[in-house]
């Protein structure tokens, strides 16, 4: 399916034709440059800002001493265990909501009040439970995926059109084929945003339980101990880190979602 | 799954459906006969029930009175013998047009080659050859409507139900479509009930005009219609019997039927839609 967004009339307008694949980088580009030429013309004479360079080296001497693999080996893992625990409990919390009225009526209203307490908030009561380490923040990331995903999930199957549900009436499908080939498919692009937003709210949520429950290690350790040290170069190459892992997650959740939802076309925007 | 058309006998059929706490007459002793292979057409304004006899006879509404029977059997539920084509398509927007095509024949006691075959067989008939590996977004409102009508006819259903198949369509694709299930139903002589409001779509197909009257809904009176096949229409017996059905709308200087319910009145239950 080509796309017609690539047509260059626009920035023919403008005078200068930005390659479509290049145009995502001209703002953090430019970003670069005022970061650089801050330090360079001595516009701040702030021991705290730190030369794009001197991040490069730390960056460098990060990786090569493999302490960076460590940290965010240790994220990673946490983030993906916390996700895959939260995810696969929304899934079946949130069919079960749609599924069965007795359990909404019985287990919904619980559930929209406590989805309405900010994470954080659950994080004294989750080191009590489960202390300051590993457990605890696995739990608090399945808890950040969790919501999303019994949320979109619940949307999804209930919005099944009835439409689609008479014609399967109609054509003598058995409860199994109405679920499997009516219901699930018809749910699922709903259930694959639940899923995208509990990837990104997991990875927003790696970093604060790192801050919160100190004890361990991981990116987020990483930054509050240049933090502590004024090692200002280790927590903006941490923050960079951060970003370039939750910009992959992203990216890798829309591929999925693009192969896989490719039947909804151009009735949905495609970014 | 005969290739049978089916007898349809419809003897006092009524239904209520509860508005409000008060029972709302919706079909008030409906008697009707198709006979084998016949295509008839029922015409009438909002309200007169005409869908909701459809969605009976196809079985998405139960509860009634009356007898309903299909070669002399009571039809209970849906069942492969009774097709439907329904305003919108409803195809499944994941599946592709011989896919959705193949739905029909999902529980069909046929073999996987059969099925195969009868798929292939149904895109030909409704003219549709080459966009088998199409997706519905993809398709016009017209050619989505034929997969639709594969859809129904797929599994050769004794009678098949059309509930305003072409209201949601242009005047140009709709008269393109009206020929071309004219020219289906003669191919494969199934009983057809085709369900509504346009008067000339009703004479060009049917060979009998049912004219339903609303509130509650009953039969009006059934108009003949004698035509041979091809129908033309523009030729002077085919604007008689047009005619002849338009002035039981009040056409001619017919009084139309005032209202006797209050329209506030009429709201749909939940999702049930009246005619």
């Amino acid at each position: 399916m080509s796309d017609i967004h690539s047509l260059p009339i626009a920035s023919r307008r403008s005078g200068i034709h930005v390659p479509r694949a290049v145009r995502g980088w001209v703002v953090p580009a430019g970003l670069l440059l005022l970061w650089w030429a801050a330090f360079h013309f001595g516009w701040s004479t702030s021991s705290l800002l730190v030369s794009p360079a001197a991040v490069w080296q730390r960056a460098v001497r990060y990786a090569a001493s493999g302490e960076l693999l460590t940290a965010l080996g240790a994220s990673l893992w946490r983030n993906l265990a916390g996700f895959a625990i939260g995810a696969g409990a929304g899934l079946v919390f949130g069919a079960a909501l749609a599924f069965s009225r007795l359990f909404e009526r019985a287990v919904g209203p619980s559930f929209h009040t406590l989805k309405q307490i900010s994470l954080f908030a659950w994080i004294p009561l989750i080191s009590v439970w489960f202390g300051l380490g590993d457990a605890a923040k696995v739990a608090f990331l399945s808890l950040a995926a969790f919501f999303p995903v019994v949320l979109n999930t619940f949307e999804g199957i209930r919005s099944v059109p009835r439409e689609f549900i008479e014609v399967a009436r109609v054509l003598r499908f058995s409860r199994l084929q109405m679920l499997s080939r009516v219901v699930l498919p018809s749910a699922s692009p709903s259930i694959f945003a639940g899923i995208h937003l509990a990837l990104i709210y997991a990875w927003l949520a790696t970093l604060g339980a790192e801050y919160l429950l100190v004890a361990g290690q991981g990116i987020g350790n990483t930054m509050i101990d240049g933090r502590e040290r004024f090692e200002m170069d280790l927590v903006i190459f941490g923050v960079i880190v951060v970003g370039l892992v939750g910009f992959t997650l992203n990216w890798v959740a829309t591929q999925f979602e693009r192969r896989l939802l490719a039947w909804r076309g151009h009735s949905v925007a495609q970014f | 799954m005969a290739n049978n058309a089916g007898t349809l006998d419809i003897r006092h059929l009524s239904k209520n459906y509860e508005v409000e706490g008060e029972p709302l007459e919706v079909l008030s002793d409906i008697s009707l006969r198709i006979e084998p292979g016949e295509f008839v057409s029922i015409v009438g304004t909002s309200g007169c029930g005409k869908s909701t006899l459809l969605r009976l006879v196809v079985g998405l509404e139960e509860d009634y009175a009356g007898d309903v029977l299909l070669d002399g059997r009571r039809i209970v539920g849906t069942s492969l013998d009774r097709g439907i084509l329904f305003q919108e398509h409803r195809l499944f927007p994941w599946l592709t047009v011989e896919d959705n095509i193949a739905l029909g024949l999902l529980n069909a006691p046929m073999t996987e080659g059969q099925k195969r075959f009868a798929v292939r067989d149904h895109v030909a008939l409704v003219g549709l050859n080459g966009f088998e590996k199409a997706w519905p977004h993809q398709l016009s409102g017209g050619m989505a409507q034929r997969v639709a009508i594969a859809r129904a006819l797929v599994n050769r259903p004794e009678i098949l139900l059309l509930d305003e198949p072409f209201g949601a369509l242009d005047a140009i694709t709709r008269a393109h479509l009206q020929q071309e299930l004219q020219r289906i139903w003669e191919a494969e002589g199934i009983t057809t009930i085709l369900v509504t409001h346009d008067v000339e779509e009703a004479v060009f197909l049917g060979d009998k005009v049912v004219v339903m009257a609303p509130r509650p809904g009953r039969i009006r009176r059934v108009v003949p219609v004698p035509l041979p096949h091809p129908r033309n229409r523009s030729s002077s017996a085919f604007a008689e019997v047009k005619g002849a059905v338009l002035a039981e709308f009040g056409g001619e200087g017919r009084v139309l039927e005032p209202l006797t319910v209050p329209p506030h009145a009429i709201q749909p239950i939940s999702h049930e839609t009246f005619a």
